[in-house]
């Protein structure tokens, strides 16, 4: 199968993905026994005016179908449908968030791809102390979870050594900056390590491989080895780990945020589902799952262009 | 039966689960030091899950507000948390909703993911094609999303979230087991079954699943840390299992206060169990799943 | 006229779980400028690593002794820009063609990588790229420059390899069973393009094989090679029908022959030693050996001069005639 062909298959995969993901969030509406109505309300009691504004919003006299569509349509233009606890629309709640979880998983997606691959590399390649110790604290590591990361840089740089702020969003860029470091450090540790331990061992069967050899034998300076041998071949694992890594912290930025007090999607979001308010719920998981994936579907592209030999359906997961 | 007969069957049966007994014991040794001690730290984290509330010293859910933070002391080897309860005995106490909810998800995920592997590699073909593509789309959910969504409709809780959780677990499972699946399906001996008349399910039952067992394991022991991870994170949220209760993802969220404070224990210990377990769980399941694919 | 390349008293020891493993011992040989010498031995006897050290490929933490000289350098100790200019000198081609080709990079790309990073101008190594494809036989050698190395086949991968090793005009090629891993068809077809190159361009070769007969057929002179040393050394016309060691005897003898009949297989008994299994104090075939003799376990025989060739037996004058040949 050729490229051309894989990439246009893998976005209607996409698609159906994404399809499939909004009628769950949907469907949940759904699920419980009872109408509807009573899901979107949360269980709250509400005058027949809100109630009659919320049927014919919602369409709730269709049927299950023509509801979704009219969802999903709605969606599509950038209406989600008004939080019933802050009776406001929940895009606007949601544009005034966005910025700080974006932010958030840029800067653990830098810190991933810089001290992950950079620590990966320099291990693979220089047995001995640093290699040692990257593998004994990846170890540690890979095992904290973030919330408890969160606690431990809290309670270290925080408290005891004043370093940083603990909770809370910046008020400009600097600050904003400052406040967002420890969060992004406890988001990226966990995958940190994984991303540091693939590369390292990519690199490390790459540089055994035969064809480096082939490569040595002509004479080739060993610099551009390094460069179009050894690390392009490692590029292909680590960008699917490191693509597949930080597609994940999408879901546990949620957690991230939460720790730190901070005002983001995935806060609002958590927020949100203890006040059973479902049409903020839908909206924001909507989008957080469109972004995982599409995260991943670009994961694969970039899988599609690293490796010629790729074909029949694979992906990179 | 008679006598005689029932009593050597028992007898036999005896000696048989004293030789699958000893035959795990020599596995473990063979995974090595850090597999060995992985095994006793689960083993021990299994023992205070079942026997934990009767372990505890203290009551666990009696708050003395006046008490709040105080440190190690007499009998309180960890402190008092911020309501004034033991900590120690919290911990004890926590351990069951900290593990058996994992328990279920890996239940769960495993019994569907290995259900639909074995079935995609028995029928090859449209249906092997179409579940993988099915399942392949599925993977869009990132499990504590999914948990989020579930807790919101149905209430937070521990059986929500686990079985969001679980639904969010098994294309993973299907995937890696699927290939083990289709290698065992490959197999002479199935062949030969299939041509002496033994119908599908119970080759697939009786010998693929078996077969299989030593990965099963391996993945069941590995996904039961990050079960784990997700389930005390859903329960820091607040979505997981509720306070007062006691859970080690609950407590480390109710004494995040203590840390700003300057009382860093309660909730720092509570985060340490959780690691240890976890760690132990990933490098026993890691060393399971080397010997498992090694042959 | 002098050699090209001298080997003498090599010895190689490689890293093995904290000491030191012998591989290659006292190994000495010879190539004239032009000269094709077969290296036959089979597994464990050190053929591939003589020409790895003589590429200087040898894996990390391996030692090696004696000396390689290649026209008056020593191969062994050189500077880094004395070492490049060799590479240039002298190639290498692979058993698996395959394995040593960078999946990710393009025939073209992979071709003209040595020239490239000597400075020559991209478009002219494509050029010679191209015309060196068409002179190893590959048709459409533009397009096949384009293609990646999982869309040709087996044989069409190793002309490739031989065509790039060419590229730097090299004196001598080293190649390390180019035809085993490929079908018996292509491997004629292969072993006829090497033989018809190396003969129009005036390159030494240095021919690894397992296949004894392969070797004399191609080679001018044929060395065997037994648990790391050199056995015997002659000219390939006369290694058949005067074997000077009695393991050369046996290989030949062993190798199954189309024309006859035989009750059993002639296998030699026991398994071939690596140089490290080996004894250090006496010959290393003579367990297996038919004619050994008492003398032959007492001392580790030199390597000695007979009728042209090269023989580390110590009955080998008394044994001339009458060690087996196949046709005998």
């Amino acid at each position: 199968m050729s490229r051309r062909r894989f990439l246009i298959r893998r976005f209607i995969m996409l698609l159906c993905s994404l399809l499939v993901a909004s009628f769950v969030i949907f469907g949940s509406l759904y699920v419980e026994a009872g109408s509807p109505l009573a899901a979107l309300t949360g269980g709250r009691a509400l005058p027949p005016s809100s109630i009659a504004v919320l049927d014919a919003r919602y369409h709730l006299n269709e049927s299950f179908i023509q509801q979704y569509w009219y969802w999903l349509s709605n969606a599509l233009h950038g209406n989600l449908g008004i939080s019933i606890e802050w009776r406001e629309n929940v895009t606007t709640l949601m544009g005034n968030l966005t910025g700080t979880t974006v932010g958030l998983v840029a800067y653990a997606a830098l810190i991933i791809v810089v001290l992950g691959i950079g620590l990966g590399i320099l291990a693979a390649l220089r047995p001995g102390l640093l290699d040692t110790s990257t593998l004994v604290v990846t170890a540690i590591t890979a095992a904290l979870p973030s919330f408890v990361a969160a606690m431990v840089l809290v309670t270290v740089f925080a408290v005891e050594l004043h370093w940083f702020p603990a909770l809370g969003n910046g008020t400009g860029l600097g600050s904003d900056i400052q406040h967002l470091t420890m969060p992004a450090i406890a988001l990226a540790v966990s995958s940190l390590a994984i991303v540091a331990r693939v590369t390292r061992a990519a690199v490390r069967e790459e540089a055994g491989k035969e064809h480096v050899q082939t490569a040595i034998s002509r004479g080739i300076p060993m610099r551009l080895i390094l460069r179009r041998h050894i690390l392009r071949n490692a590029a292909i694992p680590i960008t699917t780990i490191t693509g597949i890594t930080i597609a994940s912290l999408i879901a546990i930025d949620a957690v991230v945020e939460t720790a730190f007090s901070l005002n983001g999607l995935g806060a609002f979001l958590v927020k949100a589902a203890e006040d059973k308010d479902l049409a903020v719920v839908q909206g924001i998981s909507l989008v957080l799952v469109t972004a995982f994936v599409v995260v991943n579907m670009i994961v694969d592209i970039l899988y599609a262009v690293l490796d010629p030999r790729v074909s029949l359906g694979t992906t990179a997961q | 039966m008679t006598a005689i007969a029932l009593r050597r069957h028992r007898s036999t049966k005896l000696r048989h689960s004293f030789a699958v007994l000893r035959r795990s014991f020599a596995l473990l040794r063979q995974t090595g030091p850090a597999g060995i001690v992985s095994a006793a730290v689960v083993a021990v984290a299994t023992f205070v899950a079942i026997f934990g509330p009767w372990l505890a010293p203290y009551n666990t859910e009696l708050p003395d507000t006046q008490l709040a933070f105080v440190g190690p002391f007499g009998g309180h080897l960890l402190g008092l948390d911020f309501e004034g309860r033991d900590v120690l005995s919290r911990l004890l106490a926590g351990a069951q909703s900290s593990m058996v909810g994992p328990l279920a998800v890996v239940v769960i995920s495993l019994g569907l993911g290995v259900a639909l592997a074995v079935t995609t590699a028995w029928r090859r073909g449209f249906t092997d094609a179409s579940i993988s593509a099915g399942l392949d789309i599925l993977f869009a959910f990132p499990g504590i999303l999914l948990a989020v969504l579930a807790t919101a409709v149905f209430g937070p809780g521990l059986v929500a979230a686990s079985i969001a959780l679980s639904i969010s677990y098994v294309p993973y499972v299907a995937r890696v087991l699927r290939g083990a699946a289709l290698k065992e399906r490959g197999q002479p001996y199935v062949a030969a079954l299939e041509v002496q008349g033994a119908s599908g399910p119970s080759i697939c039952l009786r010998h693929i699943v078996p077969n299989m067992m030593p990965l099963i394991v391996a993945q069941a022991t590995i996904m039961f840390g990050w079960a784990m991870v997700d389930l005390a994170a859903i329960s820091f949220l607040g979505l997981g299992v509720q306070a007062p209760a006691p859970n080690w993802g609950v407590m480390i969220s109710e004494n995040e206060v203590g840390v700003l404070q300057g009382y860093p224990l309660p909730c720092l210990a509570a985060g340490a169990c959780v690691v240890l377990v976890v760690i132990a769980f990933n490098i026993l399941g890691e060393r399971l799943f080397e010997r498992a694919t090694a042959r | 006229m002098s050699a090209l390349l001298t080997v003498e008293n090599l010895t190689v020891q490689l890293p093995a779980g904290g000491s030191l493993r012998t591989v290659l011992a006292d190994v000495s040989l010879s190539i004239a400028p032009g000269e094709a010498l077969g290296l036959v031995g089979e597994s464990g006897s050190g053929k591939s690593m003589t020409a790895r050290a003589i590429d200087r490929l040898l894996p990390p933490g391996a030692q090696a002794s004696g000396s390689i000289v290649f026209r008056n350098q020593n191969v062994l100790d050189t500077t880094p820009a004395e070492l490049r200019r060799y590479r240039a000198d002298v190639a290498m081609i692979f058993q698996d063609p395959r394995a040593h080709t960078n999946p990710v990079r393009r025939i073209g790309d992979f071709m003209t990588e040595a020239l490239r990073s000597r400075g020559v101008p991209q478009a002219e190594a494509l050029e010679r790229a191209v015309e060196t494809l068409e002179q190893v036989g590959v048709s459409r050698a533009h397009a096949v420059a384009r293609q990646y190395p999982h869309e040709l086949s087996g044989g069409m991968l190793q002309r490739v390899m031989i065509g790039a090793a060419l590229l730097t005009s090299p004196k001598l090629l080293l190649a390390d069973e180019p035809t085993t891993a490929l079908d018996v068809t292509i491997q004629a077809e292969v072993m006829a393009i090497l033989d018809e190159l190396r003969r129009s361009l005036g390159l030494a070769m240095l021919f690894i094989t397992h296949d004894l007969e392969l070797a004399a057929a191609i080679c001018d002179r044929t060395a065997v090679m037994y648990a790391g040393q050199i056995v015997e050394t002659r000219a390939s016309s006369s290694l058949h029908s005067d074997p000077l060691h009695p393991y050369t005897a046996a290989l030949s003898a062993a190798r199954p022959d189309v024309t006859r009949t035989l009750p059993r297989l002639r296998a030699i008994p026991g398994r071939p030693l690596s140089a490290f299994e080996a004894p250090s104090g006496s010959c290393a075939f003579a367990p297996r050996c038919s004619h050994a003799s008492p003398e032959c376990l007492a001392n580790m025989p030199d390597l000695i001069s007979l009728d042209g060739g090269m023989t580390r037996c110590v009955r080998a004058a008394e044994l001339r005639g009458q060690l087996e040949a196949p046709d005998a």
